[in-house]
């Protein structure tokens, strides 16, 4: 396909092409264009549920993971005031919940964390609130450590053991939802299963019992390059 | 427990989309939705128990533990709390003997908080066992709880009924109507059954066009134009099409829909028939909100009514292959189900969550096919403009809001209740006619829509100046605006939230947290600032009109009533620590057997 | 001109940042002709002697004393800086701050499994020791804090481009591998 049957749009005053059906991020990413992230991951539907993905469109916000490009669409992204946004959010996800880099095991490889570091986070603007929340051990693979949930749905839509969620939203609002584990259904996922799903998990939520710490600080994911840097470099 | 379990998701064909039913009919068999009958349907369901749990737990009115022989849900909204709701709140837990939100010993009694239950003209209110309790009074909570020690039937303890079909035998509530001011709209005399006669002679696009050029914006709020609605719909090209009437009504402050479903039902399901008409639609649903219960076989005996007159069912009026039928479904408690997308996901059997857009309702709807959603408000009064003219309706009201709005006022005010007015009031005229005098202020569409201050008395109530779904709150000059009202809104946004944004769930908390900080004299200039800006941020990211409007609470006093946030702020210095020290050690030094040395 | 004078604390820390701003290396001969470091456990000086320019805190405040000593060092500072995550958030003492604090004592000094000796079971209360705090509170919901470093410990380079930074008033540089939380 020439680009006269794709989508033409501009993203950051790049003119990009798409392929009809493509979502802004998708079409961003294939262009070569870095949108930040948290919810969306490959193959799912996407949850939109992190707000991270904000661009503006004619004035208006618009999650870049669900909306579909349109032609002739002129996109802002990396623009202070939408960084400032995302910014935001990354922070109030680190004060909402019980965020301990030093000892997590995801450090370096966590998303949320690598959010902080490419918009570079040195203290949240809002006050810690440090919430009581639960860890579940049950599962013979997996650990459930809900003080590093940021309750994205990645692991609700993706992680399934015979058809059947494993993982679910329970209770609603801004003080009582949290996710919770299917026990006997986690017990049943075999041990690469239980992997897959603590490489679903963008934070130390979800992780695979006696995998820890397993590259060395210094070969992290994010060590030494920003999240989307990858993306950017095409 | 299996047999019955069994039987009620048989009842329902074992389907998952009607996971609301089935819940709510065990819920109402065991007074809660025990664990084992949660494994039991999974199972027959083919879905993994949390997925059972997590629809579960979205809603109020479900519960995994017993909620009580007797379980009283007593509204804590703002006007609640203004006509003495901590008062009667306290004697129930005086008499029962235990706090809110628990059950006594015993499993007699529980008590619950919960959000606004439509019942604001006749507060304080409590829902016992579905029934309805209003004008509540410590002495009345006294009698009440004796008929609970005696084991008195509920329903047996209502004494006297309300006006109007409120006492019609199969509602027998003793909510009353209160309309204060019949308009020609909704209000005005017809011929049951015309209006249906007459689209039976159009085609189902001249319908449309009809209502199209009526003007007619929905009602709920939001003001879509309800024709282009379902011309969209329409061209959408699904293979079915739905009909959906919003009777989910949970913004606090409005209860309009309360008194058209009782004292209008016709005339809505009138509306409901046109529009699945124009719509082409086999099958509308009206999504009922579960605090509105009561009215349910009423309403069920009104469709029957409809069926017998041949106005309802197929070959409707006579005319081959107009084929359309209603059924009622029932929700559980959630506020956010009011919004269009959220209500779709709930009568799917899901967690009310708003689903992102596109594709919107009238795309993927309702089981993804193209789906229409309208206010109660909006489809009554599509009768009346079938019945008149377009050009009728559009002579009323305003350029830009044609015909009439209801209003449910209630608050500080001689005269709460139902006002069918034209557009166009000003906010001065509504006071006047609502009897209410030395107002501070004016919550204009509940706490999702604005708190204006006398200054802006002058304005209209239009979608031009000051759009409304129609709850107007009259606050007097002696409340606490920051503790009773925008306290209160902020903390029931923090409940209502289904908390899939992030920003929604996490940001209310901090909002509410800043703002307790202000009110407790700890805070500092560039707190009010923050507040703001942060409040702002709410409305720029989050999916759905709940999430977006959340803080509008605090925004619209902050932008209307600066100097009240100004007279908080103690200090000039720009750091105050909230650090208690005494409180901080007590427990420590409690344990260890050490008098605190501060 | 006399040379800007730093002082340092650890409050509920394990002196790491101490350690990370000793790991500048052959920098630390520049930052002594750069500046004049006053009470800080490098130099052992235990009180404040003159105003200082900029207060280096590590760790967050789990008892009366650490609130206290914060409060002397926003008093004889200028600049206070919150040195890495216990500064910053509690860090991990602050991974007891979910537990209510009798079950933190009596794990520390009675059914722990490294308590040996406390046969009597004594909980500390003389009045001479600090209080416990109900929680490990971040520094900057006790005092003002105008700057923060992260990390377990920061990067000496982080802390050494910081420092510059605060001394000469040049812009703060930092590159992408300099700042991280663990």
């Amino acid at each position: 396909m020439d680009n006269t049957e794709k989508i033409k749009f501009v993203i950051d005053d790049k003119v990009c092409y798409a392929e009809p059906g493509q979502t802004i991020l998708e079409a961003a990413k294939s262009n070569g264009v870095y949108i930040p992230s948290l919810c969306y991951i490959e193959g799912v539907k996407p949850p939109g549920s992190c707000r991270i993905c904000n661009v503006r469109v004619n004035n208006r916000n618009l999650i870049a993971c669900t909306t579909p490009v349109a032609e002739g669409m002129i996109i802002d992204n990396d623009i202070p005031e939408l960084n400032e946004l995302r910014k935001a959010i990354v922070e109030m996800l680190f004060v909402s919940g019980n965020h301990f880099c030093p000892g997590c095991e995801k450090s370096g490889n966590c998303e949320l964390q690598a959010l902080a570091y490419r918009f570079q986070m040195m203290v949240p603007r809002f006050p810690y609130e440090f919430p009581e929340k639960g860890v579940n051990a049950t599962s013979k693979y997996i650990f459930h450590d809900r003080n590093r949930c940021i309750m994205c749905k990645r692991c609700i839509g993706k992680v399934m053991k015979d058809e059947k969620h494993v993982f679910a939203y329970n209770s609603r609002g801004g003080e009582h939802l949290h996710v919770v584990m299917d026990e006997e259904l986690a017990s049943q996922l075999t041990e690469e299963e239980a992997t897959e799903a603590m490489d679903i998990c963008p934070v130390g939520a979800i992780l695979k019992k006696e995998r820890g710490y397993y590259s060395p600080i210094g070969h992290r994911k994010y060590d030494k390059e920003s999240i989307g840097s990858d993306i950017e470099k095409k | 427990m299996k047999e019955k379990v069994q039987n009620i998701v048989k009842k329902f064909h074992n389907d998952r989309s009607r996971l609301m039913d089935i819940l709510l009919d065990i819920q109402k068999d065991f007074n809660c939705i025990p664990d084992e009958a949660a494994s039991i349907v999974a199972t027959l369901l083919n879905m993994s128990k949390v997925d059972v749990n997590q629809t579960i737990s979205f809603y109020h009115f479900f519960s995994k533990e017993p909620v009580g022989t007797y379980a009283v849900y007593l509204n804590n909204s703002a006007v609640a709390c203004m006509m003495g709701r901590e008062e009667v709140a306290r004697a129930f837990e005086e008499e029962v003997g235990t706090s809110f939100n628990s059950v006594t010993e015993d499993g007699l009694i529980g008590l619950w908080d919960t959000s606004d239950i439509g019942m604001n003209d006749q507060e304080p209110a409590a829902i016992i066992n579905g029934i309805v309790f209003t004008n509540l009074t410590p002495t009345r909570v006294k009698e009440i709880v004796i008929g609970f020690r005696e084991g008195k039937d509920i329903s047996e303890m209502v004494d006297k009924y309300g006006d109007g079909q409120n006492s019609n035998e199969l509602i027998r509530s003793m909510v009353n109507n209160n309309i204060r001011k019949k308009g020609p709209v909704l209000f005005s005399e017809y011929e049951v059954g015309m209006a249906i006669r007459n689209v039976a002679n159009y085609s189902p696009e001249q319908t449309i066009e009809i209502i199209k050029n009526s003007n007619i914006r929905g009602r709920g709020g939001a003001g879509f134009p309800a024709g282009l609605k379902w011309e969209f719909c329409c061209k959408s090209g699904g293979e079915e099409i739905y009909l959906v009437c919003n009777a989910d009504e949970g913004e606090p402050g409005t209860f309009k829909e309360r008194v058209i479903l009782t004292e209008l039902p016709m005339l809505l399901f009138e509306g409901m028939i046109i529009a699945g008409y124009a719509l082409n639609a086999k099958e509308g649903i009206l999504y009922l909100r579960y605090e509105y219960k009561y009215i349910k076989d009423y309403l069920e005996d009104v469709l029957q009514q409809l069926r017998n007159l041949n106005l309802l069912g197929n070959n409707i009026a006579g005319k081959g292959g107009f084929n359309f039928d209603i059924r009622i479904q029932l929700g559980a408690g959630a506020y956010v189900c009011g919004e269009e997308s959220g209500l779709i996901e709930s009568m799917e059997g899901k967690r009310g969550e708003p689903r992102n857009r596109p594709p919107f309702p009238v795309q993927k709807g309702y089981k993804n096919m193209p789906t229409v959603i309208n206010n109660v408000e909006t489809l009554s009064s599509v009768v009346k403009i079938i019945l008149n003219s377009p050009e009728w309706f559009k002579a009323m009201g305003t350029k830009e809001s044609a015909g009439t709005k209801l209003l449910s006022i209630s608050g500080d005010c001689k005269h709460p209740g139902i006002y069918e007015i034209e557009w166009g009031m000003t906010i001065n005229e509504m006071l006047e006619m609502v009897g209410a005098s030395s107002v501070q202020a004016v919550q204009v569409g509940g706490p999702s829509g604005v708190c204006i201050d006398p200054s802006q008395f002058a304005r209209s109530i239009s979608f031009e100046d000051l759009p409304t779904g129609g709850a107007m709150i009259v606050i007097g000059e002696n409340r606490d605006l920051l503790k009773e009202f925008v306290m209160n809104y902020t903390d029931f946004f923090i409940e209502e939230s289904c908390g899939s944004c992030g920003p929604c769930r996490s940001l209310t908390v901090i909002l509410r947290n800043k703002l307790q900080k202000i009110m407790d004299g700890k805070g500092v200039k560039a707190d009010i600032d923050e507040l703001y800006e942060w409040g702002n941020y709410m409305k720029q990211v989050n999916r759905c009109g709940l999430g977006q409007t959340a803080a509008n609470p605090i925004l619209t006093t902050i932008e209307n009533f600066r100097p009240l946030y100004d007279s908080l702020i103690k200090t000039d210095d720009d750091f105050v620590s909230t650090f208690n020290m005494e409180k901080a050690v007590a427990d420590s030094c409690k344990y260890v057997g050490r008098v605190p040395k501060l | 001109m006399s040379k800007p004078v730093i002082a340092t604390a650890t409050l509920a820390g394990c002196f790491g940042c101490h350690m990370s701003l000793l790991d500048i290396d052959e920098r630390i001969l520049e930052l002594i002709e750069l500046v004049e470091f006053n009470k800080s456990p490098i130099n052992d000086i235990k009180t404040f002697t003159k105003q200082c320019d900029i207060g280096l805190i590590e760790g967050g405040c789990s008892n009366s004393e650490n609130i206290e000593v914060l409060k002397d060092f926003r008093k004889n500072c200028k600049i206070l800086v919150s040195l890495g995550e216990c500064a910053i958030m509690g860090g991990l003492p602050a991974m007891r701050n979910g537990i209510p604090i009798r079950e933190c004592l009596e794990e520390a000094y009675i059914t722990g499994p490294t308590v040996r000796m406390n046969t009597k079971k004594i909980l500390p209360n003389d009045d001479e020791l600090p209080m416990m705090l109900d929680k490990v509170y971040p520094c900057h919901e006790i005092v003002k804090i105008d700057y923060f470093l992260p990390g377990c410990p920061p990067t000496a380079d982080l802390i050494w481009n910081a420092l510059l930074a605060l001394v000469t008033g040049d812009e703060l540089k930092l590159p992408y591998e300099v700042v991280k939380f663990d």
